[in-house]
């Protein structure tokens, strides 16, 4: 069959993942209700709701903001409001390993724009805020990471990694598992 | 210590003696060297008593604005019922600036104390403390020292034994620059999008969840023990300059210099000493040509100027520019100053929240024209409609990020305007060039 493919709408509403499955259930209901114990109201449990919900489903899906928004009493558009005003929250799914690397001038002048380049190429992404075909790697430049001295910090998920060369590159992403 | 390296001899270092001993990272090390008996001796002070050391120090806020700690602790009027709360700005984000990642990677228990003593002075029943969510390895020894201090009864509803509560929870966030300016970050912790609100109202009269709180940074916080345990007028007496800047400060220094790294100097040390002497100077082969002395946000400072310059409040504001966080951006001869700034203005752009219209489109713009003229495709107009950009983005709106980014682009273009030109002109040279052939 030839020409246009048309798109699949059903598969790009919900990313083509399966079911949400609810996440405050068990012990993150129990780690969501200590943190509501911190605040004097539901909504300041927000953003550490967010950060359980994407620990556990890798992104922040719609359905995903839905259920936080219903247990902290919210409506889904004002959890999408605050969702998109941050730049951690993933607000689609990205690659097993999710790499920022710093680009903010002072280690722009210490040749930060060198280590992107690397990373691009080594992960065969090419293109920043793209995800490799195997859904291995994503890279991003994310403005300062308040390790400046360190140049060129960069993160890969919940790891720092400071003093990144291009050199080291490839040595770096042979030691992901 | 100039942290990763030996501390210099001409340092002085308080805050950073323990950089780098992960010894001093756990409950039982930070009490061996000293820890929580300032807390200690505070718990049996009156409030009051407390915030006379702190204004008597002339202990002055280090995130950046520089505002005298014990006053601002005074303007919080416990008593009247409500809740009261501190916060502690953990949100480091201003480019250049990496001393409060040290505080908390290394010494927690430093934090942690100095959150308790600030919020039992201010009447504060609970400390929020709100560190960027990019700091993954702060953030975990930070929760770590937060749940020893609580397991130690050190934190809770009977602190210390005294039968006072002092809470302190840690509130991770999750991207956005602008959470670092105070009110942002108090609609942050509320759990809606990081917007600064208009004062008045103060936080003192209505901060997060519409409640008195007083905002502190890392750096400030820390450095109340040290002067509960040594007084004020230790603290007063450590100035090589003027009695309005007292005490150590953190340094962090980056961009092209030999040695970067964190460093702590008694305020008033001469600038051109820090740079060559204690930070190595230029990398080989190179000079420096231009510093950017605290973080992104403060004016552009020449050679001559920094050269003359006395580490203080004052100090820098003699010489065109301002301490700011003391974040430290060193460049060298070998960079264009266009493409630092413009870099930085779309770090700007990036990070404005959107809701004032001079910030908004200014900080877009400003970048837009930079990058143009960076790669070679500007005009001389485009100086004077930066100049004018700039001079609109100043003081017309609800928080200072669009006065931060002109700040680089009008000092830059008044101090290394030739730069600007010679981008500019390489164009022309080009076009005519073009034309003849």
């Amino acid at each position: 069959m030839t020409g246009i493919k048309s798109p699949d709408l059903a598969s790009h509403d919900s990313h083509g993942n399966e079911p949400h499955v609810p996440v405050f259930t068990g012990a993150n209901r129990e780690e969501l209700d200590t943190l509501l114990g911190r605040y004097p109201t539901k909504m300041a449990a927000l953003l550490p709701a967010l950060w359980i919900l994407q620990r556990e489903r890798g992104w922040v899906s719609d359905e995903g903001m839905a259920e936080v928004a219903e247990v902290l009493e919210l409506t889904p558009a004002y959890v999408k409001g605050v969702v998109t005003f941050y730049t951690m929250y993933h607000q689609h799914p990205v690659g097993k390993y999710f790499i920022q690397v710093c680009t903010t001038s002072p280690c722009g002048v210490c040749g930060a724009d060198d280590v992107v380049k690397a990373f691009l190429q080594h992960t065969r992404t090419g293109e920043l805020g793209i995800t490799s075909d195997d859904d291995r790697y994503t890279v991003i430049e994310v403005e300062c990471l308040g390790a400046c001295g360190f140049a060129t910090p960069i993160m890969i998920n919940e790891e720092f990694i400071e003093s990144v060369t291009p050199e080291t590159v490839p040595e770096i992403l042979a030691k992901l598992p | 210590m100039g942290y990763p390296h030996k501390s210099h001899e001409r340092e002085t270092p308080i805050l950073s003696q323990y950089f780098g001993d992960a010894g001093a990272r756990t409950l039982d090390g930070w009490k061996q060297r000293g820890g929580y008996q300032a807390l200690e001796k505070a718990l049996a002070m009156s409030p009051a008593d407390i915030v006379n050391v702190v204004k008597e120090s002339g202990l002055r806020g280090r995130g950046g604005a520089g505002f005298p700690t014990g006053m601002k602790w005074s303007f919080m009027k416990p008593g009247d019922g409500r809740p009261h709360y501190l916060c502690c700005n953990a949100d480091e984000s201003e480019p250049g600036t990496f001393k409060d990642r040290e505080v908390m990677r290394w010494t927690p228990h430093a934090l942690v104390e100095g959150c308790a003593i600030g919020a039992y002075a201010i009447g504060a029943e609970t400390c929020y403390i709100y560190i960027r969510g990019e700091f993954t390895e702060p953030l975990l020894w930070m929760e770590r020292a937060v749940k020893e201090a609580y397991d130690a009864g050190i934190l809770g509803a009977n602190a210390m034994g005294t039968g006072k509560r002092v809470d302190v929870h840690i509130h991770k966030g999750a991207g956005a620059y602008i959470c670092g300016e105070e009110t942002a970050m108090m609609n942050s912790l509320e759990g809606r999008r990081g917007n600064p609100r208009i004062k008045p109202p103060f936080p003192a009269v209505a901060g997060v969840f519409g409640q008195p709180t007083t905002i502190n940074n890392v750096e400030t916080l820390a450095a109340v023990p040290g002067i509960l345990m040594q007084g004020a007028d230790w603290y007063k007496g450590m100035s090589l300059s003027n009695p309005k800047s007292t005490g150590t400060k953190l340094f962090s220094v980056c961009g092209n210099i030999r040695y970067p790294g964190t460093y702590e100097v008694v305020m008033g040390f001469p600038f051109k000493d820090f740079l060559y002497d204690l930070c190595g100077g230029p990398v080989h082969g190179r000079s420096l040509k231009a510093i950017i002395p605290g973080g992104a946000s403060v004016p552009i400072q020449t050679m001559e100027e920094a050269e003359a310059t006395l580490m203080d409040y004052e100090g820098f504001v003699a010489q065109g520019s301002m301490l700011g966080s003391g974040g430290v951006i060193v460049i060298d001869d070998a960079q264009n100053m266009v493409r630092v700034i413009a870099r930085l203005a779309r770090f700007f752009a990036h990070e404005s929240c959107a809701q004032c219209t001079q910030c908004r489109e200014g900080t877009a713009w400003t970048t837009k024209i930079l990058e143009r003229i960076r790669d070679g495709q500007g005009s001389m107009e485009d100086l004077d409609t930066l100049m004018g950009i700039a001079e609109n983005m100043t003081g017309t709106t609800i928080c200072v990020l669009s006065d931060s980014c002109a700040t680089p682009v009008i000092s830059g273009i008044k101090k290394f305007r030739h730069e600007f030109e010679s981008l500019i002109l390489g164009k022309r040279v080009h076009a005519v060039t073009a034309a003849v052939a």
